[in-house]
């Protein structure tokens, strides 16, 4: 019961009033950027991997941008790939685009239970893991699986893991899309938002108390910034100074919720970096180029022991949350059109014809070409049996790898399954 | 053989695998330089070097995250949650990643970890400094769970827990690190020099977990206790009277099941006891299987001695705490059924 004088008006002070931030558009609006901060490429400077965090507050609140309007690399990130690691980015995405494309499909026909696509942050997680050496590992979450393509996972071992079937690597027990893989140096992932972030940390702790040569990485989405594991990340990483870099996915949604829930005042999400004395910058996230620059000089940074890295991605989920999710009921139907940085694989197609490395026909070529052999693993994988098909991990499997050894009550609850 | 407090048991213990495996780390809130706020880590930081025993800031889910994250590299983390009444801003790292790792990458991710955390109740430590939370653990595959009741079993159980190679929760009763204690408040405290379980060896040996010990062996009664009330329940049999053969399941998960059903078996009777609360309490796990197990062996209803389902309270200390007037009244109606 709310006590009667609650009410009662002061004279001194007006009634206060809960703020509830609301995104600018909603469903049946006009999609509207125009608060978006948006610099021209090649404006932020590049400071040196040692700099100290407080003397680069400013790249907290600009976009680190590579690719300009007419596809030029230009500033002082641009020039640090060749033709050919670019062609293959290019691909990586492509790969990735299509084999979302191929997996939605293949949730609709009743193959699978569950599908998350990546459509518009192919860059963030491709480019990323080009400045990543052997050994390194990545904590991700369940959207970038770009690190797996990029790093030379099978894409039929991750069809058999959507599909649940009896060449999954991780035999039927975790949902689709919560793929692991420590060989390529992708730590298994939770459904339990934030708790890699965490994780990521100890790990690169570990790589120090051991004097090893291997870094961390960590990543989280916007919303999921608000969970108690990011600010654990943060302030033992910066007391630690773990050779980690800390990447936050802003793609503007956190399912429904608009980003300015979870950031609230702060300006920015890589502002939060700041308060902790973090070097944090931010990085247009469509740009492949930019992307990889900054992965560069933040692993840079952890390689010679100068402590971690906050980087903002900024881009925009174009797709819908997961095929459980439909955007319509939150969100206007064509803002991800609008959205004012572009399309990563259109901006890197485009660099590479102005660079004289690519054409249409050969992009057009590429792209039946990769879908053909991502049809190819998802026939394979199917072969192998999808998840409502007899083909399936045997029920003995659910009851190994509790722990190293069974102990006797699992035995016993495996004789009473009959397996 | 030298007699050791049950913290100085501990000390040596992690002292022991940290001279053995230099991937043995251990850190916590004061747990560095300070040597902890029971001095369970004192001069280890001294001997091993800031790197494998260091301070922490005040964040439980930061402690055992950055544990599991370090498990996962190959270290073999043995952390310290201050108070286990704090564990849990960390249970979703305990529950949901600590837990799940081996099972949810098929073994390509592990987490040898240990989580060290003091327990339970009779020292005035009122809502919060007494908590007996073990059954939030037993309740979740994937997690080993131990509560020794001794000098010398806390040093080769902790020495199993730190050699597992999965999660083990190390629940320590404070009201024992100093001496056994039969909750009877209003005598003196005797220290663990008087007593035959702190004749602790040096160097390492290993208790496995997964077995229990019979305290004092008997034909009436079974009574099946862990912690500070494996000595309350001594007291309370020899006052009452009543051959009462009395098991500490040392550890909860794995459990020694075999000993429980031998002893009941044998007896036709059983009293559970736990400081913990009762509702859905580790005592309930243990009277299901006992019924399953002894049911036609049985000849009274399973009796349950266990602190009442309120938060622990500060001044009606010893109204809450199972004492031994309580266990010896269970076992006396648990004869006389």
């Amino acid at each position: 019961m709310i006590p009667q004088d609650a009410a009662a008006p002061s004279a001194e002070y007006p009634p206060l009033r809960l703020h509830v931030p609301e995104p600018a558009v909603r469903p049946g609006g006009t999609p509207d950027f125009s608060n978006i901060r948006i610099p021209r490429a090649g404006q932020v400077n590049r400071p040196d991997v040692d700099v100290d965090a407080e003397t680069i507050r400013d790249l907290a609140f600009s976009v680190i941008r590579v690719l300009n309007r007419d596809g030029e690399a230009v500033g002082p990130w641009a020039g640090a790939l060749s033709d050919t690691e670019l062609l293959e980015g290019l691909r990586h995405m492509m790969t990735l685009r299509a084999f979302d494309a191929r997996m939605q499909m293949a949730q609709r026909q009743g193959k699978t239970s569950f599908y998350m696509q990546h459509m518009g942050e192919e860059a963030v997680s491709c480019a990323f893991r080009r400045a990543l050496n052997p050994g390194d590992m990545n904590f991700p979450t369940y959207r970038q699986a770009g690190l797996l393509i990029a790093g030379g996972y099978s894409l039929v071992e991750m069809a058999c893991q959507i599909y649940s079937n009896t060449h999954d690597p991780l035999k039927g027990r975790q949902l689709p899309v919560m793929y692991s893989s420590r060989e390529h140096g992708f730590f298994t992932i939770s459904g339990n938002l934030a708790t890699q972030y965490i994780q990521a940390v100890g790990w690169a702790m570990a790589s120090a108390i051991k004097n090893d040569t291997k870094i961390a990485v960590a990543w989280i989405g916007d919303g999921a910034t608000a969970e108690s594991d990011f600010h654990a990340a943060l302030v033992f990483a910066s007391t630690y100074r773990a050779p980690v870099v800390l990447n936050i996915v802003n793609n503007q949604w956190a399912i429904s919720t608009f980003q300015g829930i979870a950031r609230g005042g702060s300006g920015t999400f890589a502002a939060r970096g700041l308060g902790f004395g973090i070097p944090a910058l931010r990085v247009d996230g469509n740009d492949y180029l930019a992307v990889h620059a900054v992965a560069k000089w933040a692993c840079e940074r952890a390689r010679r022991n100068l402590g971690p890295t906050l980087i903002e991605h900024v881009t925009y989920r174009v797709g819908a949350h997961s095929t459980s999710d439909d955007p319509a009921g939150y969100r206007p139907k064509t803002e991800s059109e609008a959205w004012p940085l572009g399309d990563p694989v259109i901006r890197l197609k485009n660099h590479l014809i102005v660079r004289g490395a690519w054409s249409e026909e050969r992009h057009k070529q590429a792209e039946a070409e990769i879908l053909d052999s991502v049809i190819s693993a998802q026939k394979e994988a199917e072969s192998y049996g999808t998840l409502h098909s007899d083909q399936r991990p045997s029920a003995r499997d659910m009851f190994e790898g509790v722990f190293a050894d069974m102990p006797p009550h699992l035995r016993r609850q495996r004789q009473e399954a009959g397996v | 053989m030298p007699r050791r407090t049950m913290i100085e048991a501990i000390r040596d213990a992690m002292d022991v695998m940290m001279s053995r495996d230099d991937n043995v780390v251990v850190f916590g809130e004061d747990v560095g330089y300070f040597g902890g706020v029971f001095r369970a880590s004192q001069g280890l930081q001294a001997k091993y070097g800031t790197s494998r025993c260091f301070d922490t800031p005040i964040s439980e889910l930061g402690i055992v995250g950055i544990a599991v994250g370090m498990a996962a590299y190959g270290l073999k983390p043995c952390v310290e949650i201050q108070f286990a009444d704090y564990m849990y801003p960390a249970y979703d790292q305990i529950v949901s990643e600590a837990a799940r790792l081996r099972y949810r990458s098929n073994g390509q991710f592990t987490c040898p970890l240990v989580v060290r955390m003091p327990t339970g109740g009779g020292i005035f430590g009122g809502q919060t400094h007494s908590q007996s939370p073990e059954a939030l653990f037993t309740h979740v595959c994937g997690i080993k769970t131990v509560v020794p009741s001794n000098p010398r079993d806390a040093k080769g159980l902790l020495i199993s827990a730190i050699e597992d190679p999965d999660p083990v929760i190390f629940l320590e009763p404070k009201r024992l690190y100093n001496g056994p204690f039969d909750g009877h408040h209003d005598r003196p405290v005797t220290p663990w020099s008087k007593h035959d379980l702190a004749n602790v060896d040096d160097g390492h040996f290993a208790i496995p977990l997964g077995s229990a010990a019979i305290r004092r062996p008997g034909e009436a009664v079974t009574i099946l206790a862990y912690g500070t009330m494996v000595h309350v329940a001594e007291t309370a049999a020899t006052e009452a009277g009543i051959d009462a053969e009395i098991i500490d399941l040392r550890s909860l998960l794995p459990l020694d099941l075999d000993t429980i059903e031998a002893s009941v078996k044998k007896t036709g009777r059983c009293v559970i006891v736990h400081e913990a609360t009762l509702t859905s309490g580790f005592g309930a796990e243990l009277c299901a299987l006992v019924q399953t197990r002894c049911f036609y062996h049985l000849e009274a209803p399973i009796a349950r001695v266990a602190g009442w389902d309120t938060p622990y309270p500060h001044a009606q200390e010893w109204d809450y705490f199972p004492g031994p007037a309580r266990v010896s009244r269970a076992l006396i109606e648990t004869l006389e059924a």
